[in-house]
């Protein structure tokens, strides 16, 4: 039971960083039908920009956290702006070629920044683990938690209660119809690359003092992060979140049970056989994929 | 208010519209109608600015706003209706409202997600403003359905409630009776002469039933086959020989 408590906790904390890259995809795929394989090196970069502040900066903690979030977002911002703005092109292969370029062009320009080196920092607060049932949690584990509900919470206020995130949605919708009422898509779709880039990065942050940040952890972290996306149906928000936990819990269960080398094969046979049985997700129906013309 | 001026798109093969010249006068509710494929719907997209016209211009309070883009259009007062519904039908009827206040909000991305207190009145007041057109076109009361639960004829009447969100000075509604019956024709007709007549809206509308083309336009443009063939007041076009030989053919011997 203990042993079983440790690894759903280990389980939980990297589902919740799934679960955020999941929602990064969702919410660029939403407003552009792009998926952004570059979505994993947003949470590298969240991690080591924290690192950057933190140690090498010598910054303060919450200022550390702030400006990695600006940077983060700056990031997205600019990816937009250099690669999919100048693109105009609706083939969707093409672009989602153009992320895998992008993603590729930021690992290059983090490993002659880092270096090939794992990075890590002090957790954000001291303290003795604490032991639940015998299993026993760093707390750092409920930072992880905690901020992974915060931006759940964070993105479902911002689409369902402000006016730019309702008119994300409209976008995501019929950008037509959206247009014509007078939202300007082509910002729209800018906001949700900072959007996305900046949910990563947070994820990056806050796991980094767990499992260590390295240049090359992009795209295992994207296709773990597409596998949650999938299972919860592309473009459903909650879906993510139940996708993300439940692969972090499998791996984790895996890791411990079976043995650790099995650990990246778990999410890979979920896709494949969400891909081959319901490809549109555990919750997603069909009907509504095939009348979004996707 | 509204200038066409020698309008002409092609499409491959096809003059959709062949140097078609019309204005909507201001306060009017202008009509344009013609038999299927005369190009109607092709100009309410071009004036819509969802593509350029091949020649020709588009002016809306003397400024040439073809080339524009829809979204540029709309914030300078313009908007439209689909004859093919487009809402946002997984959001619920008041958003769909409250997305047309879009243009009229000036919050940015980063004020609204941190909700500043200037955003909060903003948001009060977007909601409020459509909760007010909510009422006037009879949907107050499934503010909270979701837009594709609503009969069509609501339907609509929500996409008309949503383009008066954005309050324009212009609205074109293409097609809006389509599919609609007797009764629901018969209500919109009275929501079109109120709408021009309490709030001041230019109307320019594109239909097929000619009972209330002709009772609620005080202007007519009939295109056929991309060439405009008469305009006029409903009884000149009534008369009009031409028109009559449009819609019914003109096999029969002339008289």
């Amino acid at each position: 039971m203990t042993v079983f408590l440790q690894f759903l906790f280990s389980g939980l904390t990297v589902g919740s960083v799934y679960a955020l890259i999941g929602m990064g995809f969702n919410i660029i795929y939403n407003a552009t039908s792009i998926i952004n394989l570059a979505q994993g090196e947003f949470v590298v970069i969240g991690g080591l920009l924290m690192w950057f502040f933190l140690e090498s900066c010598n910054v303060p903690f919450f200022a550390a956290i702030g400006l990695s979030i600006l940077s983060a977002g700056l990031i997205g911002l600019i990816m937009e702006r250099l690669t999919i703005r100048p693109l105009r092109t609706n083939d969707l292969l093409v672009m989602t070629m153009v992320t895998i370029a992008v993603s590729i062009v930021m690992r290059g320009l983090l490993m002659f920044k880092f270096g090939k080196e794992p990075y890590s920092y002090a957790a954000f607060t001291e303290g003795d683990p604490l032991v639940i049932g015998g299993a026993v949690i760093q707390l750092q584990t409920f930072w992880v938690l905690g901020i992974t509900a915060a931006c759940i919470l964070g993105l479902y206020a911002f689409f369902n209660l402000t006016m730019v995130g309702k008119a994300m949605r409209a976008c995501s919708f019929d950008p037509t119809a959206a247009s014509l009422v007078g939202i300007p898509v082509s910002r729209m779709i800018m906001f949700s690359f900072i959007l996305s880039a900046v949910v990563g990065a947070v994820g990056g942050a806050a796991i980094t003092p767990i499992s260590l940040m390295e240049y090359d952890k992009g795209p295992m972290l994207a296709v773990k992060g597409f596998c949650a996306a999938i299972m919860g149906g592309l473009g459903r928000g909650r879906g993510a979140i139940v996708g993300g936990l439940t692969i972090g819990i499998l791996e984790s269960m895996t890791a411990g049970y079976l043995h650790s080398g099995l650990k990246d094969a778990v999410a890979l046979v979920i896709l494949l056989a969400i891909l081959f049985f319901r490809p549109a997700g555990m919750f997603g129906n069909t009907t509504m994929q095939r009348l979004k013309g996707h | 208010m509204l200038d066409i001026r020698n309008i002409t798109k092609v499409f491959g093969g096809l003059r959709a519209l062949d140097d078609v010249s019309f204005s909507v006068p201001a306060q009017s509710v202008s009509a344009l109608i013609g038999p299927n494929g005369a190009g109607k719907t092709t100009m309410m997209n071009i004036i819509s600015g969802m593509f350029p016209p091949d020649e020709g211009s588009v002016s809306f309070n003397q400024d040439v706003i073809s080339g524009l883009a829809p979204a540029a259009i709309a914030r300078r007062g313009l908007s439209r209706t689909f004859q093919h519904l487009e809402l946002f039908g997984e959001m619920t009827v008041l958003e769909n409202v409250l997305v047309g206040r879009y243009i009229k909000s000036r919050s940015g991305f980063v004020a609204s997600g941190l909700r500043l207190p200037s955003v909060r009145a903003e948001e009060k007041e977007n909601r409020e403003r459509s909760l007010d057109i909510l009422a006037s076109i009879g949907l107050a009361e499934k503010r909270e359905e979701r837009a594709a639960n609503l009969p069509l004829g609501e339907q609509r009447i929500l996409e008309i409630g949503r383009a008066l969100a954005t309050e324009p000075t212009l609205l074109l509604l293409d097609e809006p009776a389509a599919g609609l019956n007797i009764r629901e024709t018969r209500d919109l007709g009275e929501m079109i002469v109120r709408l021009n007549a309490d709030r001041g809206i230019t109307i320019l509308l594109v239909e097929h039933d000619m009972d209330l083309v002709m009772r609620i336009s005080t202007a007519i443009t009939v295109l056929n086959f991309g060439q405009k063939i008469a305009s006029g007041k409903p009884s000149d076009i009534q008369r009009n020989p031409d028109v009559i030989a449009a819609y019914l053919g003109d096999e029969e011997p002339p008289c």
